[in-house]
């Protein structure tokens, strides 16, 4: 069964990518998404830029109304998704457990809708 | 003869559903899977029980036939999702290689495996005990909202709800780990105990040997977590309840209230052994609901042989309320409030709950014995006819009918 799970972080917890402390923050992350890789679980997924950079859109008839920034001004912010294959939830859940924004964040799990029969 | 196979089939149904959706479930293929062969299986035994007898091994029987059923239906849908197989296929291979944290929980049945599953985080919690008790022991949604005190229509909202959920979230037929079982016993507790009481209750006997199978259960829960006080506390509750069980009825079968009952009728064995599992809970000194309840059950006992002073139960309902604050734990400290010299007190408890409690037959009977204390005879005959109307049980009817809550 295939998951995506939603990487959720505080903006304290983002801003740590323009500090000296960076390597300690990617190298956590690049070694949970290696995890994943080896254990053969990863079907794909990103990072995403900062919030800052997002460009939110509404379409009402025919008219776009285009704002700057998410589309939620909210505590935690998304920074990145992956899509997983495992066998069930708790082993969905397992793998956001260990992801480095769980403790400084949250992590979304959801099932990814099968393709129409 | 077709009336005995249709009486057959629905024997075993009662006595073997949640053990059957266990057994279905277990080989990776989901709860609504198995629950729909399982149907097809009955629907099937009975067409064919009536014409050619009832199997020796109707169990046995029903399991084939589900299996075949689920072997159909997987073998239909591989055209359309080859996926399915390879989603049990993965499923088997994770159960055979995930490494449990201190070593494999010794399950003695499916049916508690079950229940775990049932308590999953990821399900509601609210719905956790109500879907244990309709996935393992057979409940309709009826049944089950009586004893949660919500409606029928409410609570099979609620259970749809669950089970899409552990469907379409994907939630695996996996014993939990050891380290989350602590977590998901309370739910199961619950509902081991929503399902005693209603066997308890069932005067009628439409479900016999619920409150047997809900003993069972907690008995075996017990075995499965020494450590939980809780679990403990649980079966003394249900020892203490069963103990008395006789003497609810006089000879003739009328209701007899606790204060009156026939204390040489009482199962002195099965008190001393809620006694001790209430002392062996206690040396873990972390008190919680069960071992509250249990603890005013055996102040009930006590008082039947020796004084005790008024304050104590009342002393442990506040503590129960504190911990668990139900309609009942409130509705059952204001009677002892009443008895207690204090009626006054009793009812404006009581009006605090009117809105919670107002199809609640405890309710209306306790309000019907304050008023009465009280003075307020005409409210409280009023209060009397309400709680008559609320119960099926024709022997409580006859003794509220009679004038039983104002002797």
């Amino acid at each position: 069964m295939q998951y995506s799970l939603l990487y959720f972080e505080t903006d304290t917890e983002r801003s740590r990518r323009d500090t000296a402390d960076a390597p300690a923050y990617w190298g956590a992350w690049t070694a949970y998404m290696g995890a994943m890789g080896a254990a053969g679980v990863m079907v794909g997924g990103n990072g995403l830029m900062p919030p800052a950079t997002a460009t939110t859109l509404r379409l009402s008839g025919a008219t776009r109304h285009v704002e700057d920034g998410p589309f939620a001004d909210t505590k935690e912010k998304l920074g990145g998704y992956v899509v997983i294959e495992v066998p069930d939830l708790d082993a969905a859940l397992d793998w956001a457990a260990q992801a480095p924004c769980a403790g400084a964040g949250s992590v979304e799990v959801r099932p990814v809708m099968p393709p129409a029969a | 003869m077709s009336d005995d196979a249709r009486r057959a089939v629905e024997r075993v149904a009662r006595t073997s559903y949640g053990r059957l959706i266990a057994l279905l479930a277990a080989r990776g293929v989901g709860l609504a899977a198995a629950e729909d062969a399982l149907a097809q299986a009955l629907a099937a035994a009975l067409r064919v029980w009536p014409t050619r007898g009832v199997p020796d091994l109707p169990d046995a029987w029903l399991l084939t036939a589900a299996r075949r059923n689920l072997g159909h239906d997987r073998a239909r849908r591989s055209t359309a999702d080859a996926g399915v197989a390879t989603m049990v296929l993965l499923d088997d291979e994770r159960a055979a290689a995930a490494p449990i944290p201190f070593g494999p929980i010794p399950f003695g049945d499916e049916r508690l495996k079950l229940m775990f599953v049932c308590a999953h985080p990821a399900i509601d919690p609210g719905s956790q005990p109500a879907l244990m008790l309709q996935v393992v022991l057979g409940l309709d949604a009826a049944t089950i909202a009586a004893s949660f005190l919500v409606s029928p229509a409410a609570m099979g909202q609620r259970l749809v709800r669950a089970k899409a959920k552990i469907r379409d979230a994907g939630i695996g037929f996996v014993v939990p780990p050891a380290t989350s079982i602590g977590e998901r016993t309370a739910a199961v507790l619950q509902a081991i105990y929503a399902a005693y009481a209603t066997g308890w209750e069932d005067a009628a006997a439409t479900r016999p040997g619920l409150a047997d199978e809900a003993m069972w259960l907690a008995r075996l829960a017990v075995e499965l977590l020494p450590e939980n006080p809780e679990a403990a506390g649980l079966l003394a509750l249900m020892l203490y309840c069963e103990a008395r069980r006789a003497a609810r009825r006089d000879p003739v079968g009328r209701f007899v209230p606790l204060d009156r009952q026939d204390t040489t009728a009482w199962d002195q064995a099965m008190i001393a052994e809620a006694e001790a599992l209430l002392r062996t809970a206690a040396r873990f000194a972390r008190p919680g609901r069960f071992q509250l309840e249990a603890a005013i059950q055996s102040l009930h006992v006590m008082a039947a042989t020796t004084a005790v002073p008024p304050g104590a139960l009342i002393a442990l309902y506040d503590r129960l309320i504190a911990v668990a604050p139900t309609v009942g734990a409130e509705i059952a400290r204001a009677a002892a409030l009443a008895d207690s010299g204090a009626p006054a007190a009793a009812l404006d408890r009581l009006d605090a709950l009117a809105e919670r409690a107002a199809t609640h037959q405890p309710w209306w009977a306790t309000r019907a014995r304050v008023l009465h204390l009280l003075g307020n005879h005409p409210a409280a005959a009023v209060a009397a006819a309400k709680a008559v109307s609320l119960t099926d049980d024709a022997a409580i009817r006859a003794f509220v009918a009679g004038g039983g809550l104002f002797n």
